[in-house]
């Protein structure tokens, strides 16, 4: 009887690694960009730090105001929050005399939900409330779907989820890029907003053209850059920096629709240095691994039934 | 063969009554929470979304009630007959320790009032872990209380039900170990798509590895502490020799586990972290000591003979398993920006709450239902 056991569990030994094996070959959880995907494209050597953006943001999504400090004057968030989707954020180094500069300088930096080619967010939750459009690729938020768990939060390396903390009734809040403007034809309201072309708005793939072309422009000369939509026809012109030459959010952490530039490295500014595969993706092929059309669990129930049932029989005779 | 009793007994002990007092408290903070929101009741924040009450009500709470799984793999699927007297009371606390960490969940999820959309198959998302272990979790409570019913037909004298029920049993004994092996694991998986937040000492692609391996050891760690408790107090049957022989397995279970998390650790080239005299490196240190003094001990014959050195040693164990749960999910958790974390009072005294149902509800029922065989 111990024999047969023992071959009984080899056997199922071997047949689980034949039911992991194809998977974890065919598996690639991976996510490529969508054809007509649309995000943004920030240029902190652009930005002049006016918030413009910040204040269309609130006026576009109804977001009531946030005040740091005992002033209740004007809206001064200091992070993303659930009444935040959009900031303006400060670099400082030393005596920060010099714009753009890593060492006794200063910069900006804009934060905002990256809408990323394999958003964590979509991955981890269980309810479906996370969805990524598959046309535009904006990453929205369905509060009816939604249980509150805050995985989203968890799992973002970006921290965009935020959670309605003082409410009973909570939401998750995150930025879905405008896309109640977008549906009638219009761009993010941050993008329109700006004055200087920091932010533009458009189709991924021209976006990264633009964000291409500028990483060849020769620092110290003068440029024309496209203001609030990357196909605008109204130009500004300005003196371009020295670049880092690194578009954030080309691969990083499998790709965003948000794109930075900046003069200053991206990990002083506060974004997470990421490997080109999404987290999610590792997760999702553990996940498939294992769980794929639950072949491997019931092949593991059914040798389960079979070792209860013999042992109860031994346990009677 | 000696059949399980009632160990009688007065109901409202010294030790009852503490536990009641403190559970009354908590109910006051519930009530806050569900009355004014989370933030008015707990510590969590937009960068540490989980706190408290999922480290320790869910992730560690359902870990000590792997008692029972642990039990069964031993009893069925390795066919050891003669540790049957050791499941009962292991399921007990199984029992307890999920269906609170059920009861913690609708607490801490901010929309409980929609909670069931996960049950509804159109807002499933089958790439959620969460989603597994939400689901794994759920159906486990019910197996529970399922392979749980017979003591209650038992005190009840319902004898044609108990005699059904012990003939369809082995479809939940069997769902009894396959549901524990998925949601165990997948606790760990929970944290893999936490990428960079997490400290290198914790984040591995191992981590549901590393998950199911402690869940089983803590699984006889919990069954022979809970004993030797028992046993202290109460004139239950001596299970000593049993409990030797799961202090041995115990060790060997540790060894196995102790040798991959540190060859991972190893092999990402992470080992210098441990030493680096921090707070996550001293975290990580202590972690392991408390697996490794105990690993040491149990492995000489001599000392799994001794009561008192088995019941220290299941201790260490119990709290190695806890903590490593508690770095995987909170301490070893950085989400940057500035963001800190520690546990307010309110949320500190609803686990601690939930922690005295459990011990009164055990309390209760190993006086008044057939758990234990008495001497």
């Amino acid at each position: 009887m111990k024999i047969k056991r023992r071959d009984f569990l080899k056997g199922l030994a071997g047949s689980a690694v034949l039911a992991m094996a194809p998977p974890a070959i065919a598996a690639s959880s991976e996510k490529n960009r969508l054809p007509d995907a649309l995000g943004i494209l920030y240029d902190a050597t652009l930005c002049v730090g006016c918030q413009a953006c910040m204040v269309a943001c609130k006026k576009a999504n109804n977001m009531p105001m946030e005040f740091s400090g005992s002033q209740r004057q004007w809206d001064n968030p200091v992070d993303l929050s659930s009444k935040t989707l959009n900031i303006i954020k400060e670099y400082e180094n030393g005596t920060a005399k010099v714009k753009d500069r890593e060492i006794d300088g200063y910069a900006f930096i804009k934060r905002q939900c990256m809408h990323c080619v394999d958003p964590a967010c979509v991955s981890a939750c269980p309810a479906t409330a996370m969805t990524k459009d598959p046309k535009t690729g904006i990453v929205s938020y369905n509060k009816d779907a939604c249980i509150g768990c805050r995985y989203c939060a968890v799992a973002c390396p970006f921290d965009i989820p935020k959670f309605e903390w003082d409410n009973p009734f909570p939401k998750i809040v995150k930025c879905q890029l405008c896309n109640h403007l977008v549906a009638k034809g219009q761009i993010a309201a941050c993008a329109s907003g700006c004055p200087t072309g920091a932010s533009i708005f458009g189709p991924v793939k021209d976006l990264l053209i633009e964000a291409e072309r500028r990483q060849t422009m020769i620092p110290g000369k003068y440029y024309e850059f496209p203001v609030a939509e990357v196909s605008s026809t109204k130009k500004e012109v300005h003196k371009v920096k020295q670049y880092i030459p690194y578009i954030y959010g080309k691969n990083d952490g499998g790709g965003t629709q948000t794109f930075m530039m900046a003069a200053v490295p991206f990990n002083k500014l506060g974004l997470p240095t990421l490997p080109d595969r999404s987290y999610a993706a590792m997760a999702e092929n553990i996940q498939h691994t294992l769980y794929k059309g639950m072949i491997l669990p019931i092949v593991v129930f059914g040798g389960l039934i079979f070792l209860v049932k013999r042992s109860e029989k031994n346990k009677k005779e | 063969m000696k059949t399980e009793q009632p160990l009688e007994g007065k109901i409202l002990t010294p030790t009852f009554l503490i536990c009641g007092l403190i559970f009354l408290i908590s109910l006051i903070f519930m009530g806050k929470r569900f009355i004014y929101g989370l933030g008015a009741v707990t510590n969590m924040n937009d960068g540490y979304p989980w706190g408290l009450w999922i480290a320790f009500d869910v992730v560690i709470g359902t870990a000590l009630g792997c008692g029972g799984y642990a039990m069964a793999l031993l009893v069925y699927v390795f066919n050891k007959g003669e540790y049957h007297s050791l499941v009962r009371p292991a399921l007990m606390t199984s029992l307890f320790g999920y269906t609170l960490a059920g009861v913690a969940v609708v607490l801490d999820v901010g929309r409980y009032w929609q909670l069931y959309n996960i049950f509804l198959p159109w807002h499933m998302n089958a790439s959620s872990v969460l989603l597994e272990v939400a689901l794994c979790v759920g159906a486990y409570v019910a197996v529970l209380w399922i392979e749980f019913s017979p003591t209650f037909l038992t005190k009840f004298g319902a004898d044609n039900a108990k005699a059904f029920m012990n003939k369809i049993m082995f479809v939940f004994i069997a769902l009894g170990i396959l549901l524990p092996t998925m949601h165990q694991s997948s606790l760990g998986t929970v944290m893999v798509i936490t990428g960079s937040k997490l400290s290198p000492l914790w984040w591995t692609r191992l981590l549901p590895v590393l998950f199911l391996i402690s869940c089983i050891f803590l699984g006889y760690a919990i069954v022979v502490v809970e004993s030797s408790l028992t046993g202290s107090r109460f004139p239950i049957h001596d299970e000593s020799k049993l409990l030797g022989k799961i202090s041995g397995i115990m060790a060997w279970l540790i060894a196995i586990y102790l040798v991959i998390r540190f060859a991972d650790l190893g092999m990402r080239g992470h080992l210098d972290l441990a030493f680096k005299g921090d707070l996550l490196g001293n975290m990580f240190l202590l972690e392991n000591l408390l697996l490794i003094v105990p690993m040491a001990v149990l492995f000489v014959p001599a000392n799994r003979k001794n009561q008192r050195a088995m019941f220290l040693c299941a201790v260490s164990i119990v709290l190695a398993a806890a903590v490593y749960r508690f770095n995987t999910y909170i301490i070893g958790f950085d989400p940057g920006n500035g963001w800190h974390y520690f546990p307010s009072t309110g949320e500190i005294f609803i686990s601690l709450g939930i922690v005295s149902l459990e011990i009164m509800a055990f309390l209760y029922f190993i006086k008044r239902l057939p758990i234990y065989r008495r001497s």
